[in-house]
């Protein structure tokens, strides 16, 4: 599931480039940043995946939910990106009785896909 | 699996049903007390839409959302359920080969009963529903049961309730101490987490009737069923409890039940409980 995400993801890039992105961490270069903020939007918005639409509303994003707040403003709101992090490992921990799924405990989404989508989340 | 997991999280789940009944007896419940349950679940939603009149939380989504009510009350004007009503109609009254019919198994014909299901049967002791009760009477008289979730059962199911409404939910707990359990069992369920989404029926149907998860909006779980079975566009027919059931859990990602397995029956078995007074309105219809 990863691997096809990844795959389909990056399939309008050359492999080498590829190569060049993952092995210099998704963060550090700048292409590599960005085509972490695309993949984490598109986790975002995949109902397989992340479906944040399904309880936020998210800019760029269509037929969302009211469950939760609006996501924007998100890195004057949490300039700490660790703290986003936690929010979507597990949002039981800071408010137990919260609806948010715990994604990362119950390994709905990896480390990595997490990391992208706070990528993501940092550009509202 | 992950329903497992979810039922050692008891202090959290203890904790929803404060939050949910906001009644710290309930916690405290060391001893089961479904007449104090079935006051604080009413007062929670009464409280919490103060403008809806109380015999209206019986239309599901519609109650809590102005909009939806106005298509609805079009929408009443030519029922998507009639079709099986009127199949439902004709099945009650068409003999099995055995020369009996469906009215030969209910108290009163099985009109005008709807209200009284699910009962708790102190000889068998387990809480049987209609849909149950139905399939028992088919195969009593040499049928073959029906399919749980749709088609024939939700037209059978559908006239009865039919003929039934209006009339006030009217669920009684024996005396009887599996009674008892079985309502507790219930409501444990309805209140669990489970599944990798790590939802409880709860967390859509007591913490956010009225929000929409993506288009839909969610209904209150006071009154639940009173309107089964319902027709639903994204069905594209009728469904009835059990299928609702097992559309809710597995839509959340959670494992569902067999229809009709001794959970479901005793989640329907609360949720009707608590309902108590609220007037029958199904069948109903559903965007
Ligand atoms: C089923 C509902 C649901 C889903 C799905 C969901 N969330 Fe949430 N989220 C909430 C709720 C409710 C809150 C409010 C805080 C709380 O309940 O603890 C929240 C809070 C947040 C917050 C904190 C916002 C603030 O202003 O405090 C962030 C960030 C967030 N969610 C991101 C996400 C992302 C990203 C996804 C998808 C990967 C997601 N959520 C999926 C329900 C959900
Ligand atoms: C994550 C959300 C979610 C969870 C968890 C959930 N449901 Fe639902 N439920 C829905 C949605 C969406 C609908 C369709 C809209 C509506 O009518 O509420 C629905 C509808 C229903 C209905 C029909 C209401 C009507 O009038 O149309 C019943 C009954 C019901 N759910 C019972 C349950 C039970 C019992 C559980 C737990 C086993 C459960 N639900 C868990 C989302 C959920």
């Amino acid at each position: 599931m990863l691997r096809d995400h990844a795959l389909t993801a990056f399939s309008h890039k050359s492999a080498p480039l590829l190569a060049l992105a993952l092995l210099a961490g998704f963060a550090a270069s700048p292409a590599g940043a960005q085509s972490a903020v695309a993949e984490g939007q598109k986790l975002a918005f995949d109902r397989g995946k992340g479906n944040c639409l399904t309880c936020h509303v998210i800019k760029g994003g269509d037929l969302p939910g009211t469950i939760g707040p609006e996501l924007k403003d998100i890195k004057a709101r949490f300039p700490d990106r660790n703290e986003l992090v936690a929010i979507l490992f597990d949002e039981t921990r800071r408010n137990p009785q919260t609806m948010m799924p715990p994604f990362g405990r119950n390994r709905i989404l990896t480390d990595k896909e997490i990391s992208a989508i706070v990528d993501f989340l940092q550009t509202l | 699996m992950k329903a497992r997991i979810s039922l050692l999280l008891g202090s959290l789940s203890a904790a929803l049903i404060a939050f949910a009944l906001a009644s710290p007896r309930v916690v405290a419940a060391d001893k089961v007390d479904p007449v104090a349950d079935a006051k604080a679940f009413q007062n929670f939603f009464f409280q919490k839409f103060p403008t809806v009149k109380h015999e209206d939380f019986v239309n599901g989504p519609y109650s809590v959302n102005e909009d939806m009510k106005r298509q609805w009350k079009e929408k009443e004007e030519f029922p998507p359920y009639e079709f099986a009503l009127d199949a439902g109609k004709e099945m009650f009254s068409t003999p099995f080969k055995n020369g009996k019919t469906y009215a030969d198994c209910f108290p009163n014909g099985g009109i005008g009963i709807r209200q009284d299901y699910p009962y708790f049967d102190t000889r068998e002791g387990k809480v049987v529903t209609l849909e149950l009760a139905l399939n028992r009477c088919r195969e009593a008289n040499g049928e073959a049961p029906y399919s749980y979730v749709k088609d024939e059962m939700a037209s059978l199911t559908a006239y009865m309730a039919f003929t039934s409404r209006g009339k006030p939910m009217n669920i009684k707990i024996p005396d009887d101490p599996r009674a008892l359990e079985a309502f507790e069992n219930g409501k444990r369920y309805f209140y669990s987490r489970r599944g990798q989404m790590n939802f409880s029926c709860a967390s859509c149907h007591v913490q956010s009737p009225g929000e929409r998860i993506r288009a839909e909006t969610l209904a209150p779980a006071l009154g639940i069923l009173n309107a089964m079975p319902i027709y639903r566009s994204e069905w594209a027919g009728m469904g009835t409890t059990s299928r609702r059931f097992v559309t809710c859990n597995s839509q959340t990602r959670a494992v569902p039940l067999e229809p009709q397995a001794d959970e479901y029956r005793d989640v329907e078995y609360f949720l009707s409980y608590v309902a108590n007074g609220l007037p029958i309105s199904g069948p109903g219809a559903r965007p």
